[in-house]
């Protein structure tokens, strides 16, 4: 029986994972080859689509600026979730279960409904192609979903730990940041990696609201197609690098994760 | 350091948790709060501690006002039911927090946190953090960073229940010993009468957000003032019956009488309610004057060296505490000898009209 799960799951993540073996491999051939036939290796492997990615600025200022962008927002969203999540977990007041209920339901909202009224006040206040605007427009789905997690992992925390602060003379901000934010590391780092994600795979805000000096990698990869046809293996490589950093943030909150699904409310 | 609370309520949502309390307690007293669940001892520390505000009344420090301060500016620390500890920190630092908050030079923590810990005997587990003890060192941790601070009040808010009953024993036993030097008023909520006799001091018997009776714990224990607090401040309650005293003799449910006893004579005739402890009924008489009733068996409660026997006749039931295992059938038709000079009378009001004389509690 356990031998037969064994061959179910390895065929399962064989078949998950042939897409990405594809896009390396094409990543290491050139346009000839791809084009060419079918191989299941590169047979003449090459770095070169990396070479003209890493040499090529209008490829790399793709990722510097979504990097950048990326780790604005989620700076901004930790900062403005930690104090409302605390608010949520900590007091009641009037309409405090609607309020978390209603920030909820702007995640409920297809992007597209605020790319028209996002764009037009970003053009007029000059915002707009900056790397700021990408970071607060993604907010709109950031904040909600990191006062979600956060709340979940803060209310685990029991008040008296607040109150035993306190007591011990603890002013408000000193037991916030040296006693509640350590306590609540992994539900941060969690809701961190989810930040990231999402803004770094959102694609609509992103390519509208930008269009030279901030634009984002996932936009300079679909505006590739040039008078010579598409450059197959370029495009690869660029795809390669763009799970790369996703996979660098998984591996270090790995733990947390887990942790996160177990405690808070992901 | 005196406190004193001038008739404080605290009414929550309409609901009632402390109602018109006036208290005080004296400096290096240690004070027992006893109540059962939801009597309000909680809600009562809550309001000396200073982390909610009363309704109304007054909070007296030392004859200050200190109504409305923060329990930041306070001077008071408190152990709570939950182990409370910072887990991100050593049990060290744990310790040291009240002190590094206060802004103690590093000698003096050391010194401080040493010689609490060793008082605590917790000395060898402090570069461990509190999520690596066992259950009595945590709460051992807790308490030691709220003996560390030299504080004016320091709550234990029923700091033993979620201990085993070894560790209990034993920690109760230090925790007399941990306050006699000080000068700091000591406040312990416990919902258990023996632990209350145990710690000895001053009891407050709290009963639905009420004070029913303050004073040194053997008075209260001793003198009831009303029934409720005989009743509250005996495991398992005291039994009661209704009855009268007419001419020269007693009547319980005017289905058993027996002769007026000298104790009682000076009580006049009347309806009355009779009380008497569980632990002062025997299954052998032990005095001329015993009221020897016939019972049958409800039940016999064997809790390891003791038993809690059940029993009832047409009028009413009884419950007796004795020492030793005793094994009955139900419905075995017994005796029992209730000893009539150990009486405690209320009045219908349920005002304390007589309770047995001490003379005679030490002879027995």
């Amino acid at each position: 029986m356990s031998k037969r799960k064994r061959v179910v799951l390895l065929i399962y993540i064989l078949f998950l994972l042939v897409p990405i073996y594809w896009l390396l491999n094409m990543s290491f051939k050139s346009n000839t080859e791809i084009l060419g036939g079918l191989s299941l290796w590169p047979h003449g492997f090459t770095l070169d689509n990396y070479r003209v990615i890493f040499t090529d600025p209008s490829w790399y200022r793709g990722y510097l600026n979504s990097l950048y962008y990326v780790s604005l927002n989620t700076l901004i969203s930790l900062s403005v979730a930690l104090p409302a999540a605390y608010a949520f977990s900590r007091y009641r007041f009037l309409g405090d279960k609607h309020l978390f209920f209603w920030l909820l339901t702007n995640r409920m909202a297809p992007p597209a409904v605020f790319l028209l009224p996002f764009f037009q006040l970003y053009s007029s206040i000059g915002l707009f192609d900056t790397h700021i605007a990408v970071a607060l427009a993604h907010c709109l789905f950031n904040v909600p979903l990191a006062v979600w997690i956060l709340e979940g992992f803060m209310s685990g925390v029991p008040k008296e730990i607040d109150e035993t602060a306190y007591i011990d003379g603890y002013s408000f901000p000193k037991f916030f940041v040296k006693i509640f934010i350590p306590l609540i590391g992994s539900g941060i780092g969690v809701t961190a990696f989810f930040c990231f994600m999402f803004s770094w795979v959102e694609l609509l805000l992103a390519r509208t609201l930008t269009s030279v000096e901030a634009k984002p990698i996932v936009a300079v990869m679909t505006r590739t197609v040039s008078a010579s046809g598409i450059d197959w293996g370029v495009l690869a490589a660029a795809g390669v690098l763009t799970i790369l950093p996703g996979m660098l943030v998984i591996w270090f909150v790995r733990n947390h994760v887990a942790k996160g699904f177990a405690l808070g409310r992901v | 350091m005196s406190l004193t609370l001038e008739h404080v309520s605290r009414i929550v949502d309409n609901q009632v948790y402390i109602d018109d309390a006036c208290l005080n307690f004296e400096p290096g007293s240690f004070n027992v709060l006893l109540g059962r669940t939801l009597a309000g001892k909680t809600s009562l520390m809550r309001l000396l501690a200073g982390l909610d505000r009363p309704t109304s009344g007054r909070i007296l420090m030392n004859g200050a006002d200190v109504t409305g301060v923060p329990v930041r500016k306070r001077n008071v620390s408190m152990v709570y039911q939950q182990f409370i500890n910072y887990p991100t920190m050593t049990v060290f630092e744990n310790i040291a927090s009240p002190l590094r908050q206060a802004g103690v030079a590093q000698a003096e923590i050391e010194r401080k946190v040493q010689e609490t810990a060793r008082m605590l005997h917790i000395e060898n587990l402090l570069r461990r953090h509190p999520l690596e003890l066992s259950g009595g060192q945590q709460q051992r941790t807790a308490m030691a960073r709220a003996l560390v601070k030299d504080a004016d009040l320091v709550l234990f808010d029923e700091p033993l229940v979620n201990l085993d009953y070894k560790l209990r024993e034993e920690l109760r036993q230090e925790m007399r010993e941990l306050f006699q030097a000080r000068r700091t008023i000591a406040i312990y909520a416990t919902t258990e009468p023996n632990e209350a006799l145990a710690l000895g001091g001053t009891t407050t018997i709290l009963h639905e957000g009420r004070v029913v009776q303050s004073g040194k714990t053997a008075e209260v224990y001793h003198r009831p003032q009303q029934v409720l607090a005989a009743e509250l401040f005996s495991e398992p309650p005291i039994n009661l019956m209704s009855g009268g005293i007419s001419g020269t003799e007693v009547s319980f449910e005017d289905a058993v009488h027996f002769p007026l006893n000298p104790d009682l004579r000076g009580l006049g005739e009347g309806a009355y309610r009779f009380g008497v402890r569980p632990s002062h009924i025997g299954l052998v008489p032990s005095n001329d004057d015993d009221l020897e009733l016939a019972v049958t068996v409800d039940l016999a409660e064997i809790s390891g060296s003791e038993t809690f026997l059940h029993v009832r006749n047409e009028h009413f039931t009884l419950v007796l505490h004795l020492p030793g295992v005793h094994e009955y059938d139900v419905d075995t038709p017994i005796l029992v000898y209730i000893p009539t000079h150990k009486l405690f009378v209320f009045d219908t009001r349920g005002k304390l009209a007589q309770a047995p004389s001490r003379r005679l509690v030490r002879s027995a």
